[in-house]
């Protein structure tokens, strides 16, 4: 049975839209506490014997089926790691649906560094959602270090979802990825920050199988004076193709670094990249405003539209 | 209805004045489709860009429905009834055209009026209700697209720059059908074209012919046309 506060309720609404307890498999956990948890036929959810963290099984050949893992941290200065693994069967089709909310209304930070291995049978494919949220007024800062790891056999296909747009004072994320043949990666990442906040996202994928593919797309805005680095690498070693983007909106006195390289160790790797930094365009302001939209109803808009 | 009244505009260029709009005197009244025409840099677009506040006059005044705009910004006279189609339509990562079509109309609209609204410039809106008006769009359906946000708004001065400029043939025919139809059902609004395109000119209520800043004709396309045609200044193995 899951057990949540008002706050905490509202946490999950904002990083998992769930408005009730979800169908399928769940693992809910609140100030480090487990708060709910369903199994189904195929998908196992197992506790780690130390503690640290859970398991998630699913059986080969699972379909249409989802997991949610949500974790929510409501109490001021709690600082934990947790360590989720995914090992996602053969021919397998899942919706992974995860996500961190901290509210801190209190004076000591609160940090939440998920680390998430994903073990991705051959020819399953999974669709991973993950969003990030904070609020609360206290002095205390809102902190998540999540790191990813994504191990993906032949045939797999992984499309990760990663959002960030609100209250986390200081993120520094890691996303590895290796990839064997016919193997396909799609990143798409959504970041704003404000504030003071900071912002550090790096991504190393690995294209090690003949034919893999990996598009690693992130969006972000930074407004007021935070700052944010987006550090993306794509390692072909294989005939493989690979692409990533970063396209950034810099507002007020933010900081944009952007450092997105590759790296090829095979003569048949195609490796693109692309990066852009820069305000939003006046033309575009005008446009909305012809409409009747006032020039903060038209950045607001730009913006919403930019981070979709 | 529209009225400029001693409208001027210059700019500086190395360290110069230059004249763009020199002390013009305009008004169009309501139910009326007029064309602005005139040679490249006579100040057409400059024209319909101070009518619509994106930029400021030097010194004049702009009136529309007997209240004097000249000092209110571009979000104010759009809520006020005026709308303006861009020469070159604006492009938006991620907005999609329900969404433009959606903030045009200052409502939420159901798939079948923006269907309507996409029709209407020959575009079926089960194929791009949910594209994103990025450059996946080629410069036609960009345009076709502008003039649908245009449809959305209903407003009571809709004025075009250049609508005619980067579309194909077939999207050129559909415009013209566009535009007749439009005057057709003008009732008391009132739509100006800034246009080279003889098409548009020939459906005009009245043609103003602007050239160096100032208007030099006004009259039905019977009355200016001829003498455009005869001023085209191609030569004589070209005609």
């Amino acid at each position: 049975m899951v057990k949540l506060d008002a706050i905490q309720k509202r946490l999950i609404e904002e990083i998992a839209d769930l408005h009730s307890v979800p169908e399928g498999a769940y693992n809910f956990r609140a100030n480090s506490q487990l708060a709910g948890r369903n199994t189904t036929a195929n998908i196992d959810i197992v506790s780690k014997e130390d503690g640290s963290g859970i398991d998630i099984h699913i059986k080969p050949g699972t379909k249409n089926e989802s997991v949610h893992i949500p974790v929510v941290l409501s109490q001021s200065g709690i600082r934990e790691t947790v360590y989720n693994d995914f090992y996602v069967g053969e021919d397998s089709d899942v919706v992974i649906v995860a996500g961190c909310g901290i509210d801190n209304c209190g004076s000591q930070d609160s940090e939440h560094d998920g680390i998430h291995r994903f073990y991705v049978g051959k020819n399953a494919k999974v669709k991973y959602v993950e969003k990030h949220y904070g609020s609360g007024d206290g002095k205390g800062q809102r902190i998540l270090n999540p790191v990813t790891e994504v191990y993906m056999e032949e045939g797999s296909s992984m499309e990760m979802e990663m959002e960030q747009i609100k209250g986390v004072d200081s993120t520094d994320r890691e996303t590895r990825a290796e990839l064997k043949g016919d193997a396909r990666l799609v990143v798409k990442e959504r970041l704003m920050t404000h504030g003071t906040q900071t912002a550090v996202s790096g991504y190393q994928v690995n294209l090690n199988g003949a034919g893999a593919t990996a598009d690693v797309v992130s969006r972000s805005v930074a407004r007021d004076d935070s700052s944010q680095t987006f550090n993306a690498r794509i390692t072909g070693n294989a005939p493989c193709s690979g692409h990533t983007e970063c396209d950034s909106i810099i507002m007020d006195n933010g900081h944009i670094l952007a450092i997105p390289s590759l790296e090829a160790n095979n003569v048949d790797a195609m490796l693109v990249h692309e990066a852009a930094i820069g305000k939003i365009a006046g033309d575009q302001l005008i446009k909305l405003m012809t409409l009747g939209l006032t020039e903060q109803q038209a950045e607001e808009q730009i913006i919403n539209g930019f981070l979709r | 209805m529209l009225e400029i009244r001693n409208l001027s505009f210059a700019v500086e260029e190395d360290g110069n004045e230059k004249i763009i709009l020199h002390d013009l005197n305009l008004s169009i009244e309501n139910g009326k489709f007029v064309v602005i025409t005139g040679p490249n840099g006579s100040g057409k677009s400059t024209l319909a860009r101070l009518i619509m506040g994106i930029e400021k006059p030097t010194s004049g005044s702009i009136w529309f429905d007997g209240k004097d705009i000249t000092d209110l910004d571009i979000t104010e006279r759009a809520r006020l009834g005026i709308s303006f189609a861009f020469q070159q339509p604006v492009r938006f990562k991620g907005i999609r055209v329900k969404d433009l079509l959606r903030l045009a109309a200052g409502k939420n609209l159901t798939v079948s009026a923006a269907c309507e609204y996409l029709s209407e410039v020959g575009l079926c809106a089960r194929d791009y209700i949910d594209r994103e008006i990025n450059s996946s769009l080629s410069g036609g359906e960009l345009k076709r697209i502008e003039i649908a946000t245009l449809l959305a708004r209903h407003t009571r001065l809709s004025v075009f720059d250049e609508p005619e400029a980067g579309i194909d043939l077939w999207s050129f025919q559909n415009l013209i059908r566009i535009f007749e139809k439009m005057r057709r059902e003008i009732q008391d609004s009132s739509i100006v074209i800034i246009s080279h395109q003889e098409r548009i000119l020939n459906i005009a209520d009245e043609i103003l012919l602007l050239s160096g800043g100032s208007i030099r004709k006004r009259g039905t396309p019977e009355e200016i046309m001829p003498g455009l045609i005869g001023r085209s200044g191609v030569c004589e193995k070209l005609q």
